[in-house]
């Protein structure tokens, strides 16, 4: 294994009472890396991670840190931080010992723990609150203690389970980017569990999207959004309108699909298809335009407009197109604010190739 | 509604602490027997006296009573909080197969008539020579206090959050350092109070003692059997006195660790 992974799963299955929770697992984590483990509840994302953590241990498949199999080693001689979902803080003891507790678990000198407790409490800006008790702070700052306890120890990885879940919007969104630069400060591996995409979307250098105990895609957050690799993966992070049909023709990068009603659309493919191959082809809201250059673009269309919604920042439009009762557009206001037909017109949409994406599975 | 329902509590109080309010004046008596005298009554001075107190606490006989209740007392509370803490960790813990059937099991001294108890005790201890030794009653009354202690300890369990054992096991720490500095402190209230609970069941046992116990070890209450069989005396009316006001303190400093550990638990929202 090559020091620029931290950890690998290899083929990592776990059940329980027969049901099978994770399913033949193998990825790798590199050194350094901000990870999201992104899917549905029950899609085997918490599993994964307990299983790095030690607190589940995989019905079989192996799982590797910093090179040696961990399997059948106790959580406590793995070195790996764990922040939970409800803190998990010891009630009974202050802020400054909550924090001092890995260190004193490892009876390290006291000088030491005195002066790595002040450290990673300055690190999430709690110095001043370390003689408080759990109970008297805040939902973020309980966070942010959390966060401290796992990183006092040095641990070779940091996972987070769903950590900013029980936070109100505005405070996420802070956590979010206080936990980005967390990160960047201190170049520790990150695996986050969320069922978020937009968390999975800001934060991560990865994304391994989970479905029914199997990743289906794990890339960075752009191409997860934008090459997504299969209808999973396509219908669950941000939004998208669908087309299936019938792979006519394939060239090096673009291919023609003649969908179920009849439509032809020019869409890019990741390879891997050719003629008559079942497909769906997907095209973001955002990406199909509307009057103007629309009718110059690959895949042009006369529509009926049976909705225009106006959010503020943008408007958003729902045309019918045949087969497909509901396409979805999305358009930034500034871009064409005067010329956005209104329900009941009939409005030209239009997009390149490179916005409509085929998926095969 | 409100008031008929604090009218209830009332009278229901009173039913059950007016027989005892109505021994204390009596155990000051300066008579010789259990009844109120014409001087106690009209509250004249010389109706009233501490000599049955005085009795109590210079008789051998009370003093060796006092004596086994607290060597027995102890002794069981020790064994059954020990066995009882661990029981309860056990029944709390999601792993435990068959939860159901160990609590029936551990539940049943509680369940099964005393005679019932008594009689297997003795029969069990006849040929382990247990009989009248403070090693047979001490495991005997064991029995009968540990299910209290479970019960106690089990309520306090059972809102345990066991993710602060799964968080101390990722910060490094091992099981027993787990149990030692998360485990125990976050339960202690708890287990005093089961060893309290414990401890009084063993003080008010008087049928298994009767069976298996030799008049060395006999107890308060035995004590007071006896006094009661042989002549009435009002020293009895001083001890139930005594009793009722360690019971009082015992109740207090349960309810308070009781307190205690709920405060403790509170600030997690």
């Amino acid at each position: 294994m090559s020091d620029d992974i931290v950890a690998r799963y290899e083929n990592v299955s776990k059940d329980y009472d027969g049901v099978k929770v994770v399913s033949d697992l193998t990825f790798d984590i590199r050194r350094g890396e901000f990870l999201s483990l992104l899917g549905p509840s029950g899609s085997g994302k918490t599993t994964t991670l307990m299983m790095l953590a030690g607190l589940q241990s995989p019905s079989s498949g192996n799982i590797f840190l910093d090179g040696r199999p961990i399997v059948g080693i106790p959580a406590h001689q793995r070195n790996i931080g764990v922040v939970f979902q409800n803190y998990a803080l010891f009630p009974h003891m202050s802020v400054g010992e909550n924090v001092s507790f890995p260190l004193r678990a490892r009876r390290t000198a006291r000088a030491e723990i005195a002066r790595r407790v002040r450290e990673s409490l300055e690190m999430v800006q709690l110095g001043p609150l370390i003689d408080r008790w759990p109970g008297e702070l805040s939902g973020g700052q309980q966070q942010r203690v959390a966060l401290a306890r796992a990183l006092v120890f040095d641990p070779s990885v940091v996972l987070l389970d769903e950590p900013l879940g029980a936070l109100d919007r505005q405070l996420r969104e802070n956590m979010q980017l206080e936990l980005k630069q967390l990160h960047r400060q201190t170049g520790i591996t990150m695996i986050y569990v969320t069922h978020d995409q937009g968390e999975a979307m800001t934060m991560s250098d990865r994304v391994a999207v989970f479905d029914q105990g199997r990743i289906l895609q794990c890339s960075a957050p752009e191409r997860i959004y934008n090459a997504p690799e299969s209808r999973f993966v396509a219908e669950f992070v941000g939004e998208n309108n669908r087309f299936s049909g019938t792979v006519e023709t394939v060239d090096a990068a673009e291919c023609s699909v003649r969908t179920d009603d009849d439509v032809r659309i020019r869409a890019v493919h990741g390879g891997h298809v050719a003629a008559g191959d079942a497909v769906q082809v997907y095209v973001r809201p955002e990406r199909i335009e509307v009057g103007g250059a629309a009718a110059t673009r690959d895949n042009s269309f006369q529509v009926p407009v049976l909705d225009a919604i106006f959010l503020g920042d943008h408007t958003r439009l729902k045309v019918a197109m045949p087969g497909h009762p509901e396409v979805t557009v999305k358009r930034n206001f500034l871009d064409d604010a005067d010329d956005l037909p209104a329900a009941g017109q009939t409005a030209t949409i239009g997009w390149s190739a490179q916005a409509a994406r085929v998926v095969t599975h | 509604m409100k008031i008929v329902f604090r009218i209830w509590v009332v009278l229901g109080f009173c039913f059950l602490a007016l027989p005892l309010l109505a021994i204390i004046p009596l155990s000051f008596t300066s008579g010789q027997y259990m009844y109120y005298t014409p001087e106690m009554l009209a509250l004249d001075p010389a109706g009233y006296s501490t000599k049955w107190y005085t009795a109590v606490l210079t008789s051998p006989d009370w003093l060796m009573a006092v004596k086994n209740s607290l060597l027995i007392g102890l002794g069981a509370a020790a064994v059954a909080t020990i066995c009882g803490t661990l029981a309860a960790i056990g029944l709390s813990w999601a792993g435990t197969p068959a939860k159901g059937l160990w609590t029936m099991l551990i539940l049943l001294p509680q369940i099964v008539p005393i005679v019932v108890i008594a009689g297997g005790l003795f029969a069990a201890f006849g040929d382990l020579r247990l009989i009248g030794t403070y090693t047979g009653i001490i495991i005997a009354h064991t029995v009968l206090a540990a299910p209290v202690a479970v019960i106690t300890i089990r309520a306090s369990m059972d809102r345990f959050d066991w993710n602060l054992v799964a968080a101390a096991s990722t910060l490094g720490a091992n099981p027993l350092y787990t149990f030692r500095t998360v485990t125990l402190p976050l339960v202690r209230p708890a287990i005093i109070a089961g060893a309290i609970f414990a401890f009084a069941t063993s003080l008010d046992e008087v049928v298994v003692i009767q069976f298996i116990g030799a008049y060395q070890q006999k107890t308060i209450p035995i004590q007071m059997l006896i006094g009661l069989r042989e002549h009435l005396s009002p020293a009895i009316l001083a001890v139930a006195t005594m009793l009722i006001g360690f019971a009082l303190v015992v109740i207090l400093l349960g309810e308070t660790l009781r307190r205690r550990s709920l405060a403790i638990e509170t600030p997690k929202k």
